[in-house]
């Protein structure tokens, strides 16, 4: 049995910045494992730019980001495993993993970061009915496809959902030689930030279907390769509507339905994982329900800007830095609850130590667009703690800060969306 | 190569496979002439996966006596060739009088047709106890404990690769065109090549009529016709697959068995199918979504708890049923001596599998003078690396390090098994039928991770142009072109 | 009048430009009125793709231009890189193709490779 200190799941944005804040913090023994042959994780084929501006102040592409990272691993002592895939976690923070170069080997972590990433949502996901045939893909294996190996998936492309990875293959298969017809949303409003939306749709006069979705997949008479969809508008409940149904020419259809934090491994750990986030339920120090296992980035829940991912993972290693150095916490514990028109709230708990010494920090998204609205916190039935926000939208991670002090007397703490005080 | 066959073979669905598996245990020498790219493309690959109990077709039908005989077989071949199969039982369960009745006569079906493992559960407790995510309501059920599951292409494609390696030919990418007697002998015309044969078993599916036809010639109106009939399923994470511990059957009805709610060999939850004649065509696998509400209400009515939020594919087959007449239709053509049908072979036609080959060699009783080849092999399937053992994982690697790669991460599939199966006997050249063979690209992704790379591995392994590797058909490219303008 | 909504931070200013004038109005702050300006007399959009690449690890490098460039000079800059093969070793900042098309922008490397 091999022995690290620290054992990190995943090479990507979240695993690189987990490890050098915990390198910064005192840990020299780390190991990263990565199944790919390079680290980088998603930012290799994210080649667009936009990342990087809370984090570094500048706009980087995902490339380059990743490379700052790198770089900041590469002054350390951090050991890489690449191009080997784990195969399994215990709670006891055993992993099994194999790869070509080393076989197969069991390692052991004193402590664990999961880094693991996300997934893409399927059409099986979502039951869209018609033909199986060749031409559909998901907006990031599109991604893969293009970026990395160099192919283009088709030349007349529909894409299905407005959030960013939607909106950036959008441009990326217009820059690249084809055409896309439209970009088809289901809910009324794009879930994308609108500097996409602009640059990725309306620079290239690629009309937005707003409540609309596809309703049908129809294959050529071989039922070989995609011909055309079926789109329809949608009512309130995002059903469609009979008799709206419009048919378009494509022979690829992408898409970007929503993101599923990958947490198998999670699992077979016996790790609580949280239903509305499908990512594990942790403690404000980021550590799971397994002793020692901590977890962050997209695998935790899934966030719009990599800063934050970063921002976050450094957390998760310096906590696992004091995990190590420290030992366990132990301590009464504060339940945080999504109420009115929060989806969900990370952490979902916080433990009561250390309550004198700075601030928790609450990360959450809501429900529905919205604007000139206040975040709540209430506890006791009280209201602990408000902040103003003009604009809220789905699409965008929040997140409040409050002092520890304030949770001295609290067991259960409410976040939650109210109008505006007069 | 001559082009003269004892047997021509025409389709390599479960059929054709488990008949030319047959042969192969005689001196024979066989062709199958399949229409797609691969074996396994039709019903085959699209259906339930179940072998029945053979309690549900009248007792001294085709359909009963065969089921009985190739559950039986199935369960054998199973071990002697590796494919996955799991004897875990079925339940048909009711709550009314006219379902209690039905299941009575089920049962009946059963002890005449001498299946053994049959029970009636007469209580809400017993049948709570066996299955407690059904619905409370059900009072009544027939246990039948030699019902079982089993991955359907598998099994073809072990049956039809044991057959080619004791010396069937395989002829794939060649649909039949036309069918002439000439001097007592058969000459089949496919993508342009004729074959010669003293006999012809019509294995064709869906198409078994026209193939029919395509031989009567002016006789044409002579033949049966076949109806096909489309059945959906979904398909659902493997977080469900424990929902149900037996095949859970709703008491069937004229139409068909009902939607049945089933574990898969693979961990997964199938849930279907139902049973829709408004087809555009024979090959009309679309789902369609009034179809596959229906079969989702249908279904929570036996395990109300089923989460469909958790689907990761919806499929369909087309059974090829038959306008006249509720059993198989096999016989040895009564205006063409030495042509064999074998239509009509929808449910329970997976159960019977290598029966049916039994049952053609029965059928040609003097005429079949063939002497059993003492040579025959089985050639198992090989065992996915991940369920080897830690050391033979080790072996595994050591003696080619690509299975040390895992590519398909749902699944933990390895590069050297998807490489294997390229060049296995009968080699996957598709996405599909790579996944067929190996089970990459069947997990909750549904190959968005693994599908770039099993792209790319195909490509290189076989030295095609970027727009030649299929999904799976003919026609079905992944990639049109690469970018910056390369040819 | 152009009604534009800004994109340079998540606010999204609903701005309205007037293009004779090229007054700006709905801005909350400077960088707001620079970009309307500019959106309506010379829109300028940073181009970001991929080039061939020989040697290293995948067959596609990451490409950007360093500095934003005329919109409506965006698919000259892709026949540019089509003709581009590049060898590894790069590194991000290495010039792949200087002053394109008239100007002061270069294309370059954004993956080390």
């Amino acid at each position: 049995m091999i022995e690290h200190e620290l054992v990190i799941i995943g090479g990507g944005p979240a695993g690189l910045s987990a490890a050098y804040g915990a390198y910064q913090k005192g840990v020299k023994d780390i190991l990263i494992v990565e199944r790919d042959v390079r680290l980088g994780g998603i930012l290799n084929q994210c080649i667009h730019n936009g990342f990087g501006l809370h984090r570094f102040k500048e706009e980087l592409t995902g490339p380059e980001y990743a490379q700052r990272y790198l770089d900041l691993i590469n002054e350390t002592k951090v050991q890489i495993k690449s191009d080997t895939m784990v195969l399994d976690l215990t709670k006891d923070r055993i992993i099994h993993c194999i790869s070509a170069k080393d076989g197969y080997q069991t390692i052991r972590g004193k402590a664990v970061i999961l880094a693991m990433g996300c997934r893409e949502r399927t059409r099986g996901a979502i039951c869209i009915p018609g033909d199986r045939c060749a031409g559909i893909y998901t907006a990031g294996a599109a991604q893969k496809y293009c970026n990395i190996d160099g192919f283009l998936v088709g030349k007349k492309v529909l894409i299905l959902g407005s959030g960013d990875i939607g909106l950036i293959m959008a441009r990326r298969m217009v820059l690249e030689g084809s055409e896309v017809v439209a970009d088809v949303e289901l809910c009324p409003y794009s879930n994308g930030l609108n500097r996409n939306v602009v640059q990725c749709l309306e620079d290239y006069n690629i009309p937005l279907y707003l409540s609309h979705t596809v309703t049908e997949v129809i294959a050529d008479e071989k039922n070989g390769r995609l011909k055309e969809v079926t789109i329809s508008k949608v009512d309130e409940n995002k059903k469609p509507i009979p008799g709206t149904e419009q048919h378009i020419e494509c022979d690829t259809l992408l898409l970007s339905v929503g993101l599923i934090p990958e947490n198998e491994l999670s699992q077979n750990a016996e790790i609580e994982i949280d239903p509305r986030t499908k990512g594990p339920i942790v403690y404000d120090n980021l550590e799971t329900s397994a002793p020692g296992i901590f977890a962050c980035g997209n695998v935790l829940h899934v966030h719009d800007l990599v800063d934050f991912v970063s921002m976050e993972a450094e957390r998760a290693g310096v906590n696992a830095a004091e995990f190590l150095q420290k030992g366990e916490l132990t301590g009464p514990l504060v339940k945080v609850e999504n109420h009115e028109l929060v989806g969900y709230t990370v952490p979902q708990y916080i433990r009561k130590v250390d309550l004198d010494d700075g601030y928790v920090q609450i990360f959450f998204r809501v429900r529905a667009p919205m604007k000139n609205k206040r975040i709540v916190l209430t506890a006791n039935g009280e209201e602990l703690a408000s902040f103003p926000r003009l604009n809220l939208a789905p699409a965008e991670m929040e997140n409040v800060k409050i002092k520890k002090s304030k949770l001295k007397d609290v067991d259960m703490i409410g976040v939650s969306i109210q109008e505006m005080k007069k | 190569m001559s082009n003269k066959y004892d047997f021509i073979i025409i389709g390599c669905g479960i059929t054709g496979a488990s008949i030319a598996f047959e042969l192969s245990k005689y001196q024979t020498k066989v062709l199958i002439i399949e229409g797609s790219n691969d074996v396994s493309m039709g019903t085959t690959k699209a259906n339930s996966g179940i072998i029945h109990g053979g309690y549900d077709p009248e007792p001294e039908t085709k359909m009963a006596r065969l089921n009985v005989e190739g559950s039986v077989l199935t369960k054998e071949l199973a071990s002697l060739l590796n494919f996955h199969y799991n004897q875990l039982g079925s339940l048909v369960v009711g709550s009314t009088e006219a379902d209690h009745k039905i299941i009575n006569k089920l049962y009946d079906n059963g002890v005449t047709s001498k299946i053994p493992g049959l029970k009636i559960l007469k209580t809400k407790k017993e049948i709570h106890d066996l299955e407690p995510n059904l619905n409370p309501d059900f009072d009544y059920a027939l246990l039948s404990e030699t019902a079982a599951i089993v991955a359907p292409w598998e099994e073809c494609i072990a049956l039809a690769q044991t057959a080619v390696g004791n010396g069937v030919e395989l002829q794939l990418d060649s649909p039949v065109t036309a069918i002439e007697k000439k001097d007592n002998k058969y000459v089949v015309t496919a993508s342009g090549k004729k074959y010669t044969a003293s006999h012809v078993i019509n294995c064709a599916g869906t198409h078994a009529d026209l193939i029919y036809k395509l031989a009567l010639g002016k006789d044409a109106d002579k033949s049966f016709e076949i109806i096909p009939c489309k059945g959906e399923y979904y398909l659902l994470d493997k977080n469900q697959g424990g929902l149900v511990n037996h095949v859970i059957f709703q008491t069937p009805s004229i139409v068909g068995k009902g939607v049945l709610v089933a574990p898969t060999v693979h961990k997964n939850l199938i849930v279907g199918p139902n049973a829709d004649f408004e087809v555009i065509s024979r090959d009309d696998t679309g789902t369609v979504q009034s179809n596959i509400s229906f079969i989702a209400q249908s279904a929570v009515h036996s395990v109300p708890t089923i989460n469909f939020r958790e689907n990761i594919r919806n499929f369909s087959g087309v059974r090829a049923t038959l306008k006249d007449g509720s059993d198989f239709l096999i016989e040895e053509s009564p205006y063409l001596e030495g042509f064999y049908n074998f239509a009509g072979i929808k449910s329970p036609g997976l159960s019977c599998g290598p029966a049916f080959g039994k049952e053609l060699v029965r059928m040609m009783g003097e005429k079949f003078t063939y002497e059993k080849n003492s040579n025959f092999k089985y050639y198992p399937l090989p065992k996915y690396f991940k369920e080897l053992s830690g050391e033979d994982k080790e072996k595994a690697i050591r003696l080619d390090n690509r299975f040390g790669r895992v590519v398909c991460r749902c699944e933990s599939i390895t590069e050297g098994e998807m490489i294997r199966a390229m060049h296995s006997i009968i080699p996957g050249r598709t996405v599909d039928g790579i996944k067929r063979r190996t089970n990459a690209g069947m997990g909750r992704c549904q190959g968005g991770f693994c599908g770039p790379k099993v792209y790319e591995l195909l490509r290189k392994e076989f030295d095609l142009n970027p727009d030649e590797v299929l999904l799976d058909r003919d026609g079905s490219n992944i990639i049109v072109a690469k970018t910056k303008g390369e040819k | 009048m152009r009604e534009l909504i800004c994109i340079n931070c998540p606010r999204g200013c609903h701005l309205k430009v007037d293009e004779k004038t090229l007054t700006v109005t709905g801005n909350s702050c400077p960088r707001g009125k620079t970009y309307g300006i500019s959106e309506v007399t010379n829109p300028v959009r940073v181009v970001t793709s991929t080039v061939k690449i020989t040697g290293g690890d995948s067959p596609r490098v990451s490409v950007k231009t360093d500095k934003p460039i005329s919109k409506g000079k965006i698919f000259d800059v892709m026949h540019l890189l089509d003709e581009v093969e590049l060898k590894s070793p790069v590194n991000i900042g290495d010039v792949v193709l200087p002053n394109i098309l008239g100007t002061d922008v270069n294309i370059v490397v954004t993956k080390k490779m």
